[in-house]
């Protein structure tokens, strides 16, 4: 190959100036980090300083977790999306950090089709977003085959939420079992406008991402400058594929995404996203599955950039890892792989499985595949691994406890 | 009559073997659910299909169909079957 990806060396530019900056002083909060698994969950409970990390677990082993969220409106209340190999989905919930879990009364199930129609199932909940700080005790969940649905009791009752789960127009975007990713189509990253509730949100796999001003009475596609894959028609919102969809705590305006087809910004009112992977390395490419967002600067987001030639490996190009930081709204990226393997690494890091937490500067996490866990506590300029061997990770969430 | 529950099931039932009543297979997984909240929907979805690597049998016949009656000297036995690694 003529261009090799040279590792680093030199500190990146942008992260330097902004880790330098002396912490703010308010008194620690200990971050907890919750792995979900397909074998089970664990959590992880940081010291003061993010240094050393006591585990918790495993919790359900042998269950596929798909996402483990705790509520940060009471900082306490845990959801857990579960299933077995055997046995249905359902929704595990715990209200002392994990001590003692309870089964949800009704997980998310669809309607029941009317007779001599062949009604769609739930197959596993795969995405847990916590509701407006304003409506205590309310989440939604996105499931796979994708659907919507939402709780009002703190987990314990779900409904099939909004039009969209049984709209012939969503539902033939939604496309078929076939049409999505390799375990099932998904309803992912569900947004709440942190200014209002009635705002949302969501993206789906395949199907596009789209937004409700009505409290979810109603949706609307929002694609447009999404591209989708060479030779499908862009018009058609069945073919979108986004990977992973955020909003800017700091800046409920902006939204970044990670797309099957590069990384792009969003700046509302407008509703057209703007390719900012395009000024990615070329080597490098900007196709991957998570994007994480800074809890205090719209400017800084991360990315986990994949390989996506040929047959799509989804492994870190050249099997040599690493994540890319922007620090100006995507005009430039750095790479920021210090601590990571200079070789043979052939990562793949899911949407859910990389996050940042609230602190100044702020701890990044992410979890691959192979099992490994890795952190870092300055922004992503240098990374350490805190745990190996786990199974397969699908979710890594980062809480802060008071 | 007796149900035979597998271990995937026994957080439900703490016991490999339960009691329940009915007089179809769809009944007696109702009664079933009524002691044991929840069960039912693991083995069965929310189209009353029962879920794919779940398997039942009634006195060593397999049974897909949930109207299947049943009589209260009948023995059920609930397996999972194989789904992988």
């Amino acid at each position: 190959m003529a261009h090799k990806i040279r590792k680093r060396t030199a500190r990146p530019q942008g992260a330097a100036s902004r880790t330098r900056r002396a912490p703010r002083s308010q008194p620690a909060r200990r971050v907890l980090v919750l792995v979900a698994t397909r074998k089970g969950a664990w959590l992880y409970h940081g010291d003061a300083t993010r240094k050393t990390w006591r585990v918790d677990g495993p919790h359900f082993l042998g269950h596929i977790i798909s996402h483990l969220v705790l509520d940060p409106r009471d900082g306490r209340t845990l959801l857990a999306a579960a299933k077995t190999g055997h046995l249905g989905p359902t929704v595990f919930r715990s209200t002392d950090l994990g001590r003692t879990w309870k089964e949800a009364a009704r997980p998310p199930a669809f309607a029941p089709a009317p007779a001599g129609e062949n009604g769609r199932a739930v197959d596993h909940t795969f995405w847990l977003t916590p509701g407006h700080s304003a409506e205590p005790n309310t989440w939604y969940a996105g499931t796979s085959p994708q659907g919507l649905f939402r709780s009002e009791d703190g987990g314990v009752t779900w409904n099939p939420f909004s039009s969209i789960n049984d709209d012939p127009r969503y539902r033939a975007w939604m496309g078929t079992v076939q049409d999505g990713t390799p375990d099932g189509p998904k309803l992912h990253s569900i947004i709440v406008d942190p200014r209002d509730s009635r705002h949302l949100y969501f993206a789906m796999s395949g199907g596009g991402v789209h937004e409700s001003v009505d409290g979810g009475r109603t949706f609307t596609p929002i694609v447009k400058g999404l591209e989708v894959v060479e030779g499908f028609d862009a018009t058609n919102i069945s073919f979108h594929d986004p990977h992973c969809v955020r909003l800017c705590p700091s800046n409920p305006d902006r939204l970044y995404q990670q797309n099957h087809c590069g990384i792009y910004r969003l700046d509302r009112p407008s509703n057209e996203w703007v390719r900012i992977g395009k000024n990615m390395p070329k080597r490098v490419g900007d196709v991957g599955f998570p994007l994480v967002v800074h809890p205090r600067d719209a400017d800084t987001a991360w990315v986990f950039p994949m390989d996506a030639s040929t047959v799509w490996p989804r492994t870190s190009p050249e099997g040599i890892p690493a994540v890319y930081v922007t620090r100006n709204g995507g005009k430039t990226w750095q790479r920021l792989d210090s601590g990571m393997p200079e070789r043979q690494g052939w990562w793949t890091v899911k949407r859910q499985a990389m996050t940042a937490d609230a602190q100044d500067p702020v701890g990044l996490y992410f979890g691959t595949t192979s099992g490994e866990l890795w952190t870092s506590r300055d922004e992503g300029r240098r990374w350490a691994c805190i745990a190996r061997h786990l199974p397969e990770i699908y979710a890594v969430e980062a809480a802060e406890l008071a | 009559m007796k149900v035979l529950i597998p271990s995937s099931l026994r957080s439900y039932t703490q016991h490999s073997e339960a009691e329940a009543s009915g007089a179809t297979l769809a009944a007696v997984l109702a009664d079933l659910d009524r002691a044991y909240p929840g069960i039912r929907f693991r083995m069965v979805d929310e189209q009353s299909r029962i879920r794919r690597h779940i398997r039942i049998f009634v006195n060593g016949d397999q049974v897909r169909d949930l109207s299947q009656p049943l009589r209260a000297t009948d023995e059920v036995v609930i397996v999972q079957a194989l789904s992988g690694g």
